[in-house]
């Protein structure tokens, strides 16, 4: 029989790596406990929902260069999560615009096309959508739904390619394997407008960081749309097919949109209303990871501010830190550029000289001019949530 | 392709712990099965729990009035085609908007 000492110690490599101890409560988005909870292959991380699972990244866990896979955040919409088989399966690709039909095993995928790797963030649209203010419904996400990982894979295009694309194709639209309960349910499928589907960074990609894909990111084979939100991001990937009109299934049409012209980036004009429009590339963003607000810093002590800043592949310009309440800014250092879809570390150092509290903020901006606001652009689904973060600490 | 819901697997072997703040501390990741008991309670889980987990009630709470209420159990319904009567639609509406509606 498992005693309580025991799954104490059973779990408490995961949950100290997970920067919180076993019994002490993590504050939530909103300040409500956490549970910290691990899926098979999986080390624990913040449950937000069981089924469909929804776990979000603690953290700590994104100090590292490339989130690990074992850390990596879980996103589904739908509760049936077959194990597919890598052997067994097969992509389908075609569609009323195709030229012709093709039927990949993971094999043929690999060994008939060039491979290539790409560093990229994959961020889902509502991350932060629990800091939201009003709150919105939806999964309450704090800031770890995201990574940053080394995919690889074939291009999308290289595919699309040998499959012969028609004159008239719009759209590609994708299919995975994860279903819902009910028939009635309508199935995840997610289109891409026809250029971004032919981009030389949109991959069919096969392995993360160095290893296959795991099950609960997508198993065997899943899209990667960097700079894209993660909604395009299809996991266990059967079904491409190439259409001449825009798809109208639920999550093209009803869910994942902003208001028209509320926010920048690419468009997805075949997809486009006069009221909303899907949401399609990550705005410039950063991410305060050390220290955390209400740290006590020792005075006189070297203390340094780190974080990461991210933007959909312009790259990112300069990451600036105010102490002073946002009056006055200075440019942190930024470590390695990991390629442009990537995410890029900063540091600063933390002057701890005089006591009392300080107010730290971060903002950065990205090589194409775009910088993190002070507001919230509020949108009814909580999306784009990119606003210069604070934390505040004590010198003591 | 389809295979068992994780859920139901990993249901099983459930494992929880209570700390002292209250927080759930699971070794594994485990389906939350309770909702507060009240009034339509029973018909809120059994409609409910057939296609989702139920702390997406809890953990919505915050972003809930009747009206969002209202909006969401229409959008399972409508959208999700969720097999909800008229009747089990007003008593899970009373039940989330007197237990699960932090909202202003």
């Amino acid at each position: 029989m498992l005693t309580r000492r025991g799954l104490l110690q059973a779990g408490a490599g995961g949950w100290l790596t997970a920067g919180a101890r076993p019994g002490e409560a993590i504050a939530g988005a909103a300040g409500a406990a956490e549970v910290l909870a691990a899926l098979p292959g999986k080390r624990p991380l913040i449950q937000r929902a069981f089924r469909p699972p929804n776990f979000e990244t603690p953290l700590a866990q994104l100090a590292a260069s490339f989130t690990h896979n074992d850390a990596f955040f879980v996103r589904y919409h739908l509760p049936i999560i077959p194990q597919l088989d890598p052997l067994q399966w097969r992509l389908q690709v075609g569609g009323p615009s195709a030229q012709r039909a093709l039927t990949l095993s993971l094999r043929e995928l690999q060994s008939s096309f060039e491979q290539v790797s790409i560093a990229a963030v994959n961020q889902c649209s509502g991350n932060r959508r629990g800091l939201f203010s009003p709150r919105v419904p939806g999964v309450q996400w704090g800031s770890g739904a995201m990574g940053n990982a080394l995919w690889r894979g074939v291009r999308l295009h290289d595919v699309l390619q040998r499959a012969g694309v028609g004159a008239d194709a719009l759209e590609v639209v994708c299919s995975g394997a994860d279903a819902a309960v009910l028939p009635a349910t309508p199935a995840f499928v997610k289109s891409l407008p026809m250029e971004r589907a032919l981009d030389a960074s949109t991959l069919i990609a096969f392995e993360m960081n160095g290893r296959p894909l795991p099950h609960w990111n997508g198993a065997p084979v899943r899209l990667v749309v960097p700079g894209w939100t993660g909604t395009y991001w299809m996991k266990h990937l059967t079904d491409i097919r190439i259409v001449p009109t825009a798809f109208d299934g639920f999550w093209m049409k009803v869910a994942y949109r902003l208001p028209t012209g509320a926010f920048p980036g690419a468009r997805f004009i075949s997809q486009e209303t006069p009221e909303t429009t899907p949401i399609t590339e990550i705005l410039v963003n950063s991410l305060i990871i050390t220290p955390l607000t209400g740290a006590r810093l020792r005075r006189g002590a070297h203390a340094e501010l780190s974080g990461k800043a991210w933007d959909a592949g312009a790259g990112i310009e300069t990451v600036e830190v105010s102490f002073d309440g946002r009056r006055s800014w200075r440019a942190a250092t930024l470590l390695e550029d990991l390629g442009r879809f990537a995410w890029r570390e900063f540091r600063m150092v933390i002057d701890t000289s005089q006591s009392g509290p300080l107010e730290i903020a971060v903002r950065a901006r990205s090589r194409n001019g775009a910088q993190q606001p002070d507001e919230l652009t509020f949108n009814p689904a909580g999306y784009h949530d990119n606003i210069v973060q604070t934390v505040t600490v004590e010198v003591a | 392709m389809r295979g068992v819901p994780a859920g139901l697997v990993l249901a099983a072997g459930a494992l929880l712990l209570t700390g002292p703040c209250g927080a759930l501390w699971a070794a594994s990741a485990t389906e939350i099965t309770q909702l507060k008991a009240a009034p339509g309670s029973d018909v809120t889980l059994e409609r409910c729990i057939k296609c989702h987990s139920v702390e997406y009630i809890p953990s919505n709470a915050p972003a809930m009035n009747r009206a969002v209420w209202q909006k969401t159990i229409q959008k399972m319904r409508e959208r999700f085609g969720a097999p909800i009567t008229d009747e089990q639609a007003q008593q899970i509406l009373d039940y989330l908007a007197a237990n699960y509606a932090d909202k202003p």
